[in-house]
């Protein structure tokens, strides 16, 4: 990742798919490690440890809609509700069976895998436009469901209290083991992530994405990879879901709304369709985002407004400011982030004697 | 007539007229869909700031009605104009959904933006039409329903002689059909495709006034978008024809599934029966009663 190689010296497929490309990067990981699990935890304010809990938990959430969007070409405007699935099986199960994290959590995902492959069915007729049509009409299907159907959403207000998860009569409480607790789950994602695309299914994945009809007639079953890829990527989903209502306490359908998918497509195009990287940039750039511009508003923003308009003028503006990067980088740069990250790289590899 | 039969005839024209309102809606987004192949998700929003102007305008004191609504129209062009231009233009030729993902964008900074400008209050659109209801039958519509689907007709009535007869029309049919060989007739492609956008401003601003005028304006409005989906996969993307027919069958689901589901579920049906539909669509017959069937080759 921070090293700088020399040149190419792969002779054979296995080296380039390798996931070391060098022996250095395997230092590179040993000092990020250490860097996360020891001087981070052991520095940093508790304040700034509950931001990074969030871009972990939405880590998860974007390597998933990134396999689905950036890696397999589908798209979805469902992911928020797929979250809710997760979150509303993992809050009922632990509610009123009391099971612990460690079955909820797949629980959730898999729920979310077997919803989201619903969802993705239409996928095997119909792209593009229509598949995103038809996943906002999931969207919006399943909000609806769990906010009517009392025996999945607890009643009145649709929200279910949930213990915080605890391991071996350990409870993570605080945000200080909330944070190993996320971090854990953050780092399982990455690393699955990564091995997922250079397998066979990632590179399936790729190829229906590039084309998927060519992708049919060198073997690829297009329907299989199709459906597998809403069921991964779901799954992720789920478990992003779980991990926001361990770490919120409370699960709620308010915080899997329609904006919740877009916010996370957001995260996916800003930080680089296609890059398990770029998901990460994504995250960190997308739960940043709102922090600092409710620090601007609150020191600038009192110009301009009173402070009682000041709470809604920053929600209106952080929806107004996703849209326009979501805009911007299109245009402009559309592989994301992790094309810039890319470029400074380049330009470093041949530093100071570029010619 | 007996009770239920009155019951059902006030559903389906009350439906039938909210259906013609949607149409009026989805003509905004077949209308750019059928010339430039762009998909317009930022539909509901166009109408919501359509509305925001409209009830801007209608504010100014001495404000004649007519005038009110040009200068929304004439807005709303100038909008349209500008977007095509700075956001749709250079999306031309990526993947489709490269340019879902602006106009989602777009949605949510319109959505963003409206508040931060307007404030967040809801806003009335009064035109001078009276709240007696008008009494057709066992059934009584609000005067602005009866209004809207007047207007939706007369709009869908201008669009297909426009489209049949008149020389642009054809111009931008030749558009929609080929673009390589529309420009080799000496067609300016570039031209129409900024008419079909100017075209889909004048509908969301007719939109924008007469749903904002029914239930009032605020960020909620953009909500009326969502039911273009149902509409528009219904009639099929590319027909105005459609449009108009997909309004008026969503239109009537909804109130039906509304009428006589409601008392058992607890309210609600009305978002939730069309996307229903639409699913079910969208499974045996994506392509909508009047689309056109999409042949692809690799």
């Amino acid at each position: 990742m921070f090293h700088r190689e020399s040149g190419v010296f792969k002779t054979s497929y296995a080296a380039d798919m390798a996931l070391y490309p060098l022996p250095i990067a395997k230092w590179t990981v040993a000092v990020l490690a250490l860097l996360f699990v020891v001087i981070i935890p052991l520095t940093v304010h508790e304040y700034y440890l509950s931001i990074l809990n969030l871009i972990f938990i939405a880590i998860v959430g974007a390597l998933g809609l990134n396999i689905l969007v950036g890696y397999t070409g589908q798209i979805s405007l469902g992911h928020g509700a797929f979250m809710s699935v997760g979150a509303y099986t993992a809050a009922n199960l632990a509610v009123k069976l009391g099971l612990p994290f460690w079955l909820t959590l797949p629980a959730g995902g898999l729920m979310a895998a077997a919803i989201g492959v619903v969802v993705g069915m239409p996928s095997l007729r119909i792209k593009g436009l229509y598949l995103a049509i038809a996943t906002l009409a999931g969207q919006l299907i399943i909000e609806w469901t769990i906010n009517r159907v009392p025996a999945i959403s607890g009643g009145a207000s649709a929200s279910i209290q949930v213990d915080r998860p605890s391991l071996f009569g350990f409870s993570f409480n605080t945000q200080g083991s909330l944070y190993f607790f996320l971090l854990f789950f953050a780092v399982l994602a990455i690393v699955a992530t990564l091995n997922l695309v250079r397998s066979r299914i990632g590179r399936a994945f790729i190829a229906v994405r590039d084309q998927d009809i060519a992708a049919e007639i060198i073997g690829i079953d297009i329907y299989r990879y199709k459906l597998l890829a809403f069921a991964i990527s779901s799954f992720y989903a789920g478990v992003c879901g779980v991990l926001y209502t361990y770490y919120f306490g409370i699960a709620n359908y308010e915080q899997f709304q329609l904006i919740v998918s877009i916010d996370y497509l957001a995260i996916i195009i800003i930080g680089g369709l296609g890059s398990v990287l770029g998901s990460i940039f994504g995250a960190v750039f997308v739960t940043l985002l709102p922090i600092v511009l409710r620090i601007v508003m609150e020191n600038v923003g009192s110009l301009f407004f009173t402070t009682s308009e000041v709470a809604n003028v920053i929600s209106g503006l952080k929806l107004a400011v996703f849209g326009a990067l979501i805009i911007f980088f299109l245009i402009v740069e559309p592989e994301g982030l992790n094309r810039l990250w890319r470029n400074i790289r380049s330009y470093f590899r041949v530093w100071p004697f570029s010619y | 007539m007996s009770e239920d039969l009155g019951f059902f005839f006030a559903l389906m024209l009350n439906g039938a007229s909210i259906g013609l309102m949607y149409a009026l809606i989805a003509l905004g987004f077949v209308l750019v869909y059928k010339a430039t192949d762009a998909i317009n998700f930022a539909q509901g929003e166009f109408v919501m700031m359509s509305g925001l102007i409209a009830a801007v305008v209608l504010g100014i004191a001495g404000m004649p009605l007519i005038a009110a609504v040009l200068a929304t129209v004439a807005i709303m062009i100038g909008f349209s104009f500008g977007l095509e231009r700075i956001v749709l233009r250079p999306l031309l030729g990526r993947p489709v959904v490269a340019v879902i993902m602006a106009t989602i964008g777009l949605a949510a900074m319109l959505r963003g933006l409206a508040p931060v400008v307007f404030g967040g209050e809801p806003r009335a659109v009064s035109l001078p039409i009276g709240d007696d209801p008008i009494v057709i039958g066992p059934a009584s519509l609000p005067p602005i329903q009866v209004v809207g689907a007047v207007v939706a007709v007369l709009f869908f009535l201008g669009f297909t002689w426009f489209f049949k007869k008149s020389r642009m029309g054809v111009a931008m049919r030749a558009v929609a059909d080929n673009q390589q060989v529309a420009q080799a007739m000496g067609i300016n492609v570039e031209r129409y495709f900024a008419l079909a956008w100017a075209m889909a401003g004048i509908v969301s601003a007719v939109g924008g006034i007469v749903w904002g005028s029914m239930l009032g304006v605020d960020v909620h409005l953009a909500l009326v978008g969502l039911k273009v989906f149902p509409v528009v996969i219904l009639g099929g993307l590319d027909s105005i024809g459609g449009a108009l027919v997909g309004g008026l069958i969503i239109g009537i689901v909804e109130n039906l599934a509304a009428g006589y589901l409601d008392p058992y579920v607890g309210g609600g049906t009305k978002d939730f029966a069309p996307y229903v539909l639409m699913i079910v669509v969208l499974m045996v017959k994506p392509y909508g009663i009047f689309g056109k069937r999409r042949i692809e080759r690799v």
